[in-house]
């Protein structure tokens, strides 16, 4: 509370000082109620010795602030203010009981006492009314007696009557703190009403609630505890710290060099600018998500042995998002765990039919063959070299800028196949399992990659002339009609008009290798491979189940302009747009990939630059169909051991017996006429 | 988003990979602030961008004093002059949902669908193909109406509803904590409640009716139809649809700023639960 409006005085003698003192006592009485609980205030009850209300002189020195002008506003301003005078008559015979209370008001107002008189003082001063301890609460109160001013007071000494007793229970009531804080409702309603008074709003009824509110809000305002953190905004200071360690350079006081350092050539691209261009074309991320992309990019470069490093784009996911690069790295910087980890891969698939075979044969010299599964696994493609095909680029992925990059593993073609098949959001872990049908060979961040690579195949363009084929090309017989798979910058590249750009699609090619349907951009006969394991394989029936001529895949070779895509559904492919049609002149050539949504391109001059934001999907006119699972496999091949055969029926079983019984007979027969030969024949 | 913070809205939706280039942001400036005068709204939101395949439409909405009254949509192909579009009907959603793909960006395209009619011809009844011509422009029409019906969000707070019946924007909304910016359950979608009234009695009894009149996101079918993730170091809560992959809704928690702004094809994800 502040400091007390009106100093504690000493009584005085004379009338007017007691008339001030008295008006000063009288006011700090009734804004000094919260006072109330500790000091207790003795009233008291007076007659009121009223006859003409008497008006007091603007010449009585009040205390700051107080101004006794008629209260204009409303329409019983009379009242009030005639209330308000014969209180201050009433203290004048009072004693000097009063004790000088601190008040709670800064700026009191004229109006303020008069509203307070009329709920709360009133009843104290007024005994006279016979009505019950409650009827003070009545907001009719003070007007419900005829004549206002001629209400009898005792002149006795204070004894709490209920009528008190019943206003302090009130009073304390409402000065009970609240949980939160060390305020009462007393206080709160008093805080608004001084605030409405200050103020003075138009339509203050309308206001109320946001009044309330507000002033509720200054005083419940949550400080900073000098001790303790905040829990809630825990995570948030930590990816601050993390983004601050973004901005800090890494120099140890060697400024200088430092410098020199980073304005040569960097593998860090130039982000800003591209943020700049894609932003024209309506798409990327704000300018200080891109900023701190660069930073997190520069730090990567620090971190990683690269030679060039580019802003692949932004794949969405459910909880968190993907923030790809996509990298080179310098020549013979070839990491070995890569290799290792294909290495144990590959091992283990061979040795599988191995241990197959020779159990079998084991169990061939045991007595009973087991049946022999005639499934053969399907020949595994082998996955591409690092820097040729898909696993051209390595790609790093971080959730947020700041976070540690990771690397992806290199894609293998079975991958790629079955990414095909299937259509799964990405949750943002990169060791999420991927659960569906059919089954994905291995976790999230190899169908990120997967998508990854099917998505830089499929809209990575370039205007045409960028690129072109180096002169040292081999036959492209030898190369088993792959087509060329390298290609290098155009020095003398001229840059195409933006507005031919946008007009035919046969201005821009792709310059990333087309995946074919094995899983690779360079096909591998898989019946090699087979041949190959045929050679381990001993005494196994090998059906020839017909080795069947695999055609060579062949896919649209390098460099192949846009016009040549397929459809999809009588719709191009591709969706080309100035930037800006409304100066020409200055815009850039956006390309739009309808085939996969959230692929962009744009270029102008001889700048140009490809990214992608989306979720990682393809589009698909048709709803998305899972594959049927297969059919049940054979568990045996059909044969007398293992087929049903039919029980005989009960006739043909007599029959049989019958039968059995004939031949028996006859048999017998047979031996007693051969008996009886015998017999005579040895009579004889 | 509301056309008065345009600027931060699009800078905090930007998450997403879309938004609006320079020249678009500054025509939509102005011509937002024209249309609010000449269509007397009381709010104008720029609702987002309907990608076509020539054109691009963009949408805006306008709001009279109820936020939850039928909303006037217009349309515009350069942000500059808009033109009023007709509300939505039954019949009109009906007829269009028959068109799938891509849209054209040009409003008076006209899609074909062949229908088998059975033709009364005297007493006999055959089956008759007719070809129905259906406007671009109705369908533009049904599919705002069905992605605002189904996953226009607003966070709980912002709007309140007085004994009298309209709902008004809460001018004392604070934003919500972080700990509630990231339940689903304190996210509203803004259109009238349909399931309200299925709620047990238990629930019912925590609610308070001036603020939580809405449907909450949290039933939504399928669940785990919005991606929920925090951005921006923490201090931005992005919710993104996954039935209608495009639309972003973005809140910064502790601050007033919220908004929507849908920018897609304008077609339905129908493969969502076998993505999930």
């Amino acid at each position: 509370m502040g400091d007390p409006e009106f100093p504690p005085q000493e009584p005085l003698g004379s009338q007017e000082d007691q008339d001030t003192l008295d008006v000063q006592a009288m006011r700090s009485n009734l804004m000094g109620w919260p006072q109330a609980a500790e000091n207790q205030e003795m009233y008291q009850p007076e007659e009121a010795q009223l006859g003409t209300p008497q008006y007091l002189s603007p010449n009585v020195s009040f205390p700051a602030g107080y101004q006794p002008q008629p209260f204009q506003e409303e329409g019983d301003a009379q009242l009030p203010l005639s209330t308000n005078l014969m209180m201050q008559q009433l203290q004048q015979g009072q004693g000097t009981f009063f004790q000088h209370l601190d008040s709670t008001y800064q700026d009191p107002r004229q109006g303020f006492p008069s509203s307070s008189a009329l709920y709360s003082g009133e009843e104290a001063r007024f005994e006279g009314a016979q009505q019950g301890p409650y009827m003070q609460e009545d907001p009719a109160y003070p007007f419900l007696s005829g004549d206002m001013g001629y209400v009898p007071f005792n002149m006795d000494l204070p004894e709490p009557e209920p009528r008190e007793l019943a206003v302090q229970n009130a009073k304390a009531y409402l000065l009970q703190t609240s949980i939160n804080s060390h305020l009462s409702l007393y206080e709160h309603l008093v805080n608004v009403l001084t605030k409405i008074l200050n103020q003075r709003p138009e339509n203050p009824l309308s206001m109320l609630e946001w009044l309330n509110r507000t002033a509720q809000a200054e005083w419940f305002h949550p400080k900073l505890d000098t001790l303790r953190d905040d829990p809630e905004m825990q995570p948030t200071y930590e990816m601050a710290e993390r983004q601050r360690a973004l901005f800090v350079r890494g120099g140890q006081g060697e400024g200088e060099q430092e410098m020199e350092e980073e304005v040569g050539d960097t593998a860090v691209p130039n982000v800003m600018e591209m943020a700049f261009y894609f932003e024209q074309a309506g798409v990327g991320l704000s300018s200080d998500e891109s900023f701190r992309i660069f930073m997190a990019l520069k730090q990567l470069v620090e971190q990683q042995p690269i030679h060039t490093c580019r802003f692949w784009g932004k794949i969405l996911g459910l909880s968190r998002s993907y923030l790809v690069a996509e990298v080179e790295f310098r020549e013979g910087e070839e990491e070995g765990e890569e290799e290792e980890v294909e290495e144990v891969v590959e091992g283990g698939e061979p040795l599988e039919p191995r241990d197959e075979e020779e159990g079998e044969e084991d169990e061939e010299k045991a007595a009973d063959a087991i049946p022999k599964p005639t499934w053969k696994p399907p020949p595994v493609i082998p996955r591409e070299e690092s820097r040729s095909g898909t696993n051209k680029y390595l790609y790093f992925v971080c959730n947020e800028p700041g976070r540690a990059w990771t690397r992806l593993p290199h894609v293998t073609p079975l991958q790629i196949v079955q990414a095909r098949k299937i259509k799964k959001f990405f949750t943002g872990y990169l060791d999420a399992p991927v659960v569906s049908f059919p089954p994905f060979p291995g976790n999230e961040a190899n169908y990120l990659r997967a998508q990854i690579a099917r998505i830089s195949a499929a809209t990575h363009i370039s205007p045409l002339g960028f690129y072109q084929f180096g002169e040292e090309e081999g036959d492209e017989e030898e190369e088993g009609g792959a087509g060329r798979e390298s290609f290098e910058e155009n020095p003398d590249f001229e840059g195409i008009p933006v507005l031919e750009l946008v007009d035919s699609m046969a201005n821009w090619v792709h310059h990333v290798q087309h995946i074919l349907p094995q899983g690779r951009c360079s096909w591998v006969n898989p019946m090699q491979k087979m041949e190959e394991e045929e050679e381990l394989g001993e005494e196994e029936e090998k059906a020839d189940e017909g080795i069947e001529e695999v055609e060579q895949e062949i896919g649209p070779p390098l460099l192949t302009p846009l016009s040549e895509d397929a459809e999809i559904l009588h719709m191009s492919p591709w969706t080309a747009r100035l930037s800006c049609s409304l100066c020409p002149q200055y815009s850039v050539a956006v390309v739009r990939s309808n085939l996969w949504p959230g692929a962009y391109t744009y270029a102008t001059g001889k700048k140009f630059e490809n990214i992608y934001i989306g979720w990682g999907h393809k589009y698909s006119p048709d709803n998305f169909n899972p594959p049927l699972p297969a059919p049940i496999q054979q568990e045996y091949p059909s044969g007398p051991d293992v087929m049903e055969m039919s029980d005989p029926t009960v006739e043909e079983e007599q029959a049989l017996k019958a039968a059995q019984e004939q031949a028996l007979a006859a048999a017998e027969e047979e031996e007693e006429d051969e008996e009886e030969e015998e017999e005579e024949d040895l009579e004889d | 988003m509301d056309s008065e913070s345009l600027l931060l809205s699009l800078e905090l939706a930007s998450g997403s990979g879309q938004g609006l280039s320079p020249d678009r942001r500054a025509s939509l400036l102005t011509s937002l602030t024209l249309v609010k005068r000449d269509y007397r709204y009381d709010r104008v939101l720029f609702w987002g961008r309907i990608l076509g395949i020539v054109a691009d439409y963009y949408i805006a909405q306008g709001l009279s004093a109820d936020q939850l009254a039928p909303r006037k949509t217009l349309y515009s192909l350069n942000c500059m002059e808009w033109s009023l579009l007709p509300p939505a009907t039954e019949e009109m959603m009906t007829q269009t949902s028959v068109v799938k793909g891509r849209f054209m960006g040009d409003p008076s395209h006209e899609y074909e669908h062949t229908e088998m009619q059975k033709v009364n011809d005297g007493e006999k009844v055959f089956d008759e193909e007719v070809v129905v011509q259906i406007k671009e422009e109705s369908r533009l029409v049904s599919i705002i109406d069905q992605i605002d019906k189904a996953v226009a969000v607003i966070p709980r707070g912002a709007l309140y509803k007085t004994p009298f019946g309209p709902i008004h924007v809460n001018r004392t909304f604070e934003g919500l904590s972080l700990s509630e910016a990231k339940k689903l359950s304190s996210y509203f979608h803004f259109r009238e409640p349909i399931e309200l009234k299925n709620k047990t009695l238990l629930e019912k009894a925590d609610m308070d009716p001036s603020l939580d009149f809405l449907d909450s996101l949290e039933y939504d079918i399928p669940k785990g139809s919005w991606s929920m993730q925090m951005e921006r170091g923490n201090t931005l809560v992005v919710l993104r649809s996954l039935l209608w992959p495009g639309l972003t809704f973005f809140h910064a928690p502790h601050t007033k700023n919220c908004g929507y702004i849908y920018v897609g094809t304008g077609e339905k994800n129908i493969d969502l639960p076998f993505m999930l």
